[in-house]
């Protein structure tokens, strides 16, 4: 079980604040969404999280320890990072890629073992790729490709995993069966902290969000508490229609308020 | 559970290469301006036969040899490293101006005739001149910059370091000092002795274990830098260590061979369909086909019969060059 929690985070970005004093306690055993306005600083916070980018103000701490003073390394057995929309670079195979995940547990000259062997099969059936394991990653679809890059963050079997824009050009479909994948994994005892743009996913999937704002962290609690018809307004300039099929929160952006 | 098969290099392919570039080795012994028979050397080579061929074979054709399979082993892996490290499938000593600088430091050396103070002196200043042209290129590497950003500073370097040859052409104190940087600068490995391979074996030998070291961060950068950091990957002392590994090897070629283009540059590319194409797994056969090649290509320029010998870099440019473009234009979706 790992905690990340921060005190007072600011990041700055070329010269401009984008992470403004974020104080916040992450635990083990919940889906948390983050979401807000596009330029809010969501990613920089997951970066910041990850200890990325440097704090401006404030830390970052992962199971009370100080992440600027944590190695890489260490970090990396810790904490899974799932980037926003990566490229890749060369022509390697999904199972190949897929096994880069597992480059935190290996020495510098070391082989894959059977462990690692168990793990990247594993990641790539979670996320319904294991057909793909022999394509090309530079010629998969966009979709794919996702699926591809969370099954890597998987198989490194860290205790936490951040991801960033997770469902970014992905079906329907795919959607729903990354939350639930995400949402089994919290289950199951692991830190999952998850970007988000969609309001909907993120008020019937998620158990906590995090609302953010021009930097600042201005909600922090159940999708119910958080996504208030205030808050929408507030933050997005939207109101929403908000409902209920069998049991989930239904939550659908409507209109932009007078703009 | 799907069942995986491991997906690395063929098991022939390094001793493969491994026996081509050896043969290449003994070719580059057996062939020379002096026609000797294999009997022959071999006689001269255990002591008992005439001591002009054993002069012949020790102290021509042996340096000569092994200086050949050290540059172009070096050339290749630091070609196939340097594409791995900023993710670029045209990153090359040469093409980014590594090379072109540590040939600058080298001129310096001679045009003030600082190598004859002491024999390391162009060889150190090979290797200053090649880290001070890597500054820009990292740098830049760390803002994200596009591949044709990096592409341009290193023309730019190269550039650079090519106005400064000339300028030193240019001021040349007599024409035999110019004659002097021009010869060295065709790149050669004509009339070598065992003080060259001297001063390349260690400089080869830190650059290799530099380079080799940090494999796997390289297949790690594949995933851009975020996420080879939180692999566990500590960025900043991978690149210093290809950055001086870089530098010490190609600066200490340069010293020895002048600067022979093209092999850093395509050996990668002739490599890669053989491999799983991950950065890690092209390095050392990189490194053993660029020995093979080079030295076949120093073979080369003993048997093509030309008025005046033919000098290596421009062969190997000849040669490059059109294996190059066809691999362009076939590999063009594969990199």
């Amino acid at each position: 079980m790992v905690t990340i929690a921060t005190e007072g985070l600011s990041v700055d970005l070329g010269g401009r604040r984008v992470v403004d004093g974020v104080t916040t306690a992450l635990a083990a055993g919940a889906l948390i969404g983050v979401i807000g306005p596009n330029g809010a600083g969501k990613s920089t916070l997951a970066r910041g999280l990850l200890g990325l980018v440097p704090p401006a103000a404030g830390r970052v701490t992962i199971d009370g320890a100080d992440v600027a003073g944590m190695g890489a390394h260490t970090v990396a057995r810790h904490v899974a990072y799932l980037p926003q929309a990566v490229a890749v670079h060369w022509p390697l195979t999904v199972e190949r890629l897929v096994g880069l995940g597992r480059l935190p547990h290996l020495g510098p000259f070391s082989r894959l073992t059977s462990s690692d062997r168990t793990a990247i099969a594993a990641a790539l059936q979670a996320t319904g790729t294991a057909h793909l394991a022999a394509r090309t990653a530079t010629d998969l679809s966009g979709g794919e490709r996702a699926r591809v890059m969370l099954a890597r963050a998987l198989a490194t079997g860290a205790p936490a995993l951040i991801a960033d824009e997770p469902l970014a050009s992905l079906d329907p479909g795919h959607q729903i069966d990354v939350m639930a994948l995400l949402r089994a994994q919290a289950r199951a005892g692991a830190l999952v902290v998850v970007v988000l743009h969609d309001l909907g996913i993120a008020a019937r999937c998620c158990d906590r969000v995090l609302l953010m704002a021009d930097g600042r962290l201005v909600g922090d609690g159940t999708p119910a508490a958080v996504l208030t018809d205030a808050a929408l307004a507030g933050v997005y300039g939207i109101k929403a229609w908000r409902g209920t099929v069998a049991g989930q929160p239904l939550l659908v952006p409507l209109a932009r308020l007078s703009c | 559970m799907p069942n995986l098969p491991p997906r690395r290099n063929a098991a022939w392919l390094i001793p493969v290469l491994l026996g081509l570039a050896l043969s290449a080795g003994l070719a580059a012994l057996l062939v020379g301006p002096a026609r000797l028979s294999a009997a022959a050397l071999w006689a001269g080579a255990t002591g008992r036969g005439d001591p002009v061929v054993a002069a012949i074979l020790w102290q021509l054709r042996l340096p000569r040899a092994l200086l050949g399979l050290l540059v172009g082993a070096m050339l290749g892996l630091g070609g196939a490293a340097m594409q791995g490290y900023l993710r670029n499938p045209l990153a090359d000593p040469g093409v980014l101006g590594v090379s072109g600088a540590a040939a600058l430091g080298a001129v310096i050396a001679i045009y003030w005739q600082l190598a004859r103070v002491h024999p390391v002196v162009l060889p150190l200043l090979a290797i200053a001149g090649a880290l001070l042209s890597l500054v820009p290129l990292v740098w830049l590497s760390r803002r994200g910059e596009s591949p044709l950003g990096l592409i341009l500073a290193g023309v730019a370097v190269a550039t650079l370091a090519g106005a400064g040859i000339s300028l030193a052409l240019n001021l040349a104190p007599n024409p035999f000092a110019a004659l002097e940087i021009t010869t060295w600068l065709l790149g050669s490995l004509e009339d070598r002795t065992f003080a060259d391979v001297w001063i390349a074996l260690p400089c080869v030998a830190v650059g290799v274990a530099l380079l080799l070291w940090d494999a796997r961060a390289l297949d790690a950068l594949s995933l851009g830098e975020d996420a080879a950091h939180t692999l566990g990957i500590d960025l900043a002392r991978v690149r210093l260590r290809l950055m001086l590994g870089i530098a010490i090897g190609v600066g200490g070629v340069v010293a020895v061979a002048g600067s022979i283009g093209f092999v850093g540059l395509i050996v990668p590319h002739l490599v890669r369909p053989l491999t799983d194409r991950s950065p890690s797994a092209i390095l050392i056969p990189s490194a053993l086909a660029g020995a093979a090649l080079l030295t076949l290509a120093d073979l080369g320029t003993r048997l093509i019969p030309t008025t005046a010998p033919l000098k290596l870099g421009v062969l190997t440019a000849f040669l490059g060059v059109p294996v190059f473009v066809h691999h362009l234009l076939k590999e063009r979706r594969l990199w």
